[in-house]
């Protein structure tokens, strides 16, 4: 029997084959899923902030991509993926409030997608698939059978990507 | 003291809140009360300072479907407020306002959209107002910004600003009450740390 472990705000989780990781309402905020999928790993951070490094605050590293991230891959990797095989979706990253002034937080989704491919990349893991942007809020479910991403979003119909 | 995170408010700045919060809820539930020509009455605010998830959950979970409008301040403090309301709420409000029968507000509802985010920035002014003529301080509030979403998402934005210098957010709940039943709403008050140490020292408290 498949278990579905919820990923919080600031947080991270790995599953193996057959559960799989819930994290609920992405605003702003960046979910990121690795993939081993030769390994049947599966993994979900949900960031809010880019960087760790620009951050007054450093008590959490789920908080930001940069951090999150590393992390994530340590985890994951220390479960038994290697880095070589892992793939990532990513979702959220949404402008909730539509912002005259161009304050911190006007495209902080924006900024938090940047840094999440940035970082991605540096780490040399392939986005394969994402749904990021726009102005809606998205709860995503990340199945460890076969890496199928599950996005849903008030009044649409959910996709799997 | 001066404080740099609100981890380390004391009950002592927790009772000037509260009292800002009680002032400022009163002002903006004259205001409403003054659009829609209903008596309301509320409930004296309970203003807590509370973690992301705590919110989350005080405002019915991250996949409830809520409202949130968005005002940035700035002049003498910057930081922002936002007024969180149940659905329920806004239909009524509007239905009150506009006299209609809406129990929906679609994506593409330009007209209640406006009618909410006015309802927010009279309520936010009046709000801010408290704090500026206790305060005598100068505070420019910016036009409003709606959105209709999953509460975390909505929560996800204060949640970020404060995510920079702490994990708590700063919430005043208010209980609307009409003759037929009782609506929550919640306003989260967003002052950056040193703005709420200029409104502290103003207020005498150092």
């Amino acid at each position: 029997m498949a278990n579905t472990i919820t990923v919080g705000i600031s947080d991270l989780n790995v599953v193996k084959v057959p559960d799989q990781l819930i994290t609920y309402a992405l605003g702003s905020c960046v979910g990121i899923c690795l993939y081993d999928k030769t390994v049947g790993l599966a993994g979900m951070a949900h960031i809010m902030l880019p960087s760790i490094v620009e951050s007054g605050s450093k008590d959490n590293i789920y908080k930001f991509a940069d951090s999150g991230i590393a992390e994530l891959v340590k985890r994951m990797t220390a479960a038994g993926a290697s880095k070589g095989r892992m793939v990532a979706k990513i979702a959220g990253g949404a402008q909730m409030f539509k912002l005259s002034s161009t304050s911190l937080i006007s495209n902080i989704g924006e900024r938090n997608v940047t840094s999440v491919k940035r970082v991605l990349a540096a780490q040399g893991i392939r986005i394969i698939a994402e749904d990021t942007g726009l102005n809606y809020g998205r709860t995503i479910i990340f199945n460890s059978v076969d890496g199928g991403l599950t996005v849903k979003a008030v009044g649409k119909a959910p996709k799997v990507i | 003291m001066a404080i740099d995170s609100y981890d380390n408010l004391n009950s002592l700045h927790m009772d000037v809140l509260q009292e800002i919060g009680n002032i400022g809820a009163g002002n903006s539930i004259t205001a409403l009360t003054s659009m829609i020509s209903t008596k309301v009455d509320m409930t004296p605010p309970k203003v807590r300072l509370l973690s992301f998830a705590e919110a989350v959950e005080s405002s019915g979970g991250a996949e409830k479907v809520g409202i949130g409008i968005l005002l940035t301040l700035s002049g003498d403090i910057s930081g922002m407020i936002m007024f969180i309301i149940e659905e329920d709420f806004a239909h009524k409000i509007l239905n009150l306002l506009m006299g209609q029968n809406i129990t929906e507000i679609s994506d593409d509802d330009e007209m209640s959209k406006s009618a909410l985010c006015e309802i927010g920035n009279i309520m936010g002014g009046s709000f801010i107002n408290a704090i500026a003529s206790m305060t005598g301080m100068t505070i420019e509030i910016s036009t409003p910004s709606f959105a209709r979403d999953m509460m975390g998402a909505i929560l996800s934005v204060p949640a970020i600003v404060f995510g920079q210098i702490g994990d708590k957010v700063l919430f005043i709940e208010e209980e609307f009450n009409d003759e037929e039943e009782s609506i929550k709403s919640k306003v989260a008050l967003i002052p950056d740390v040193e703005s709420l140490n200029k409104i502290l020292v103003r207020l005498g408290i150092e």
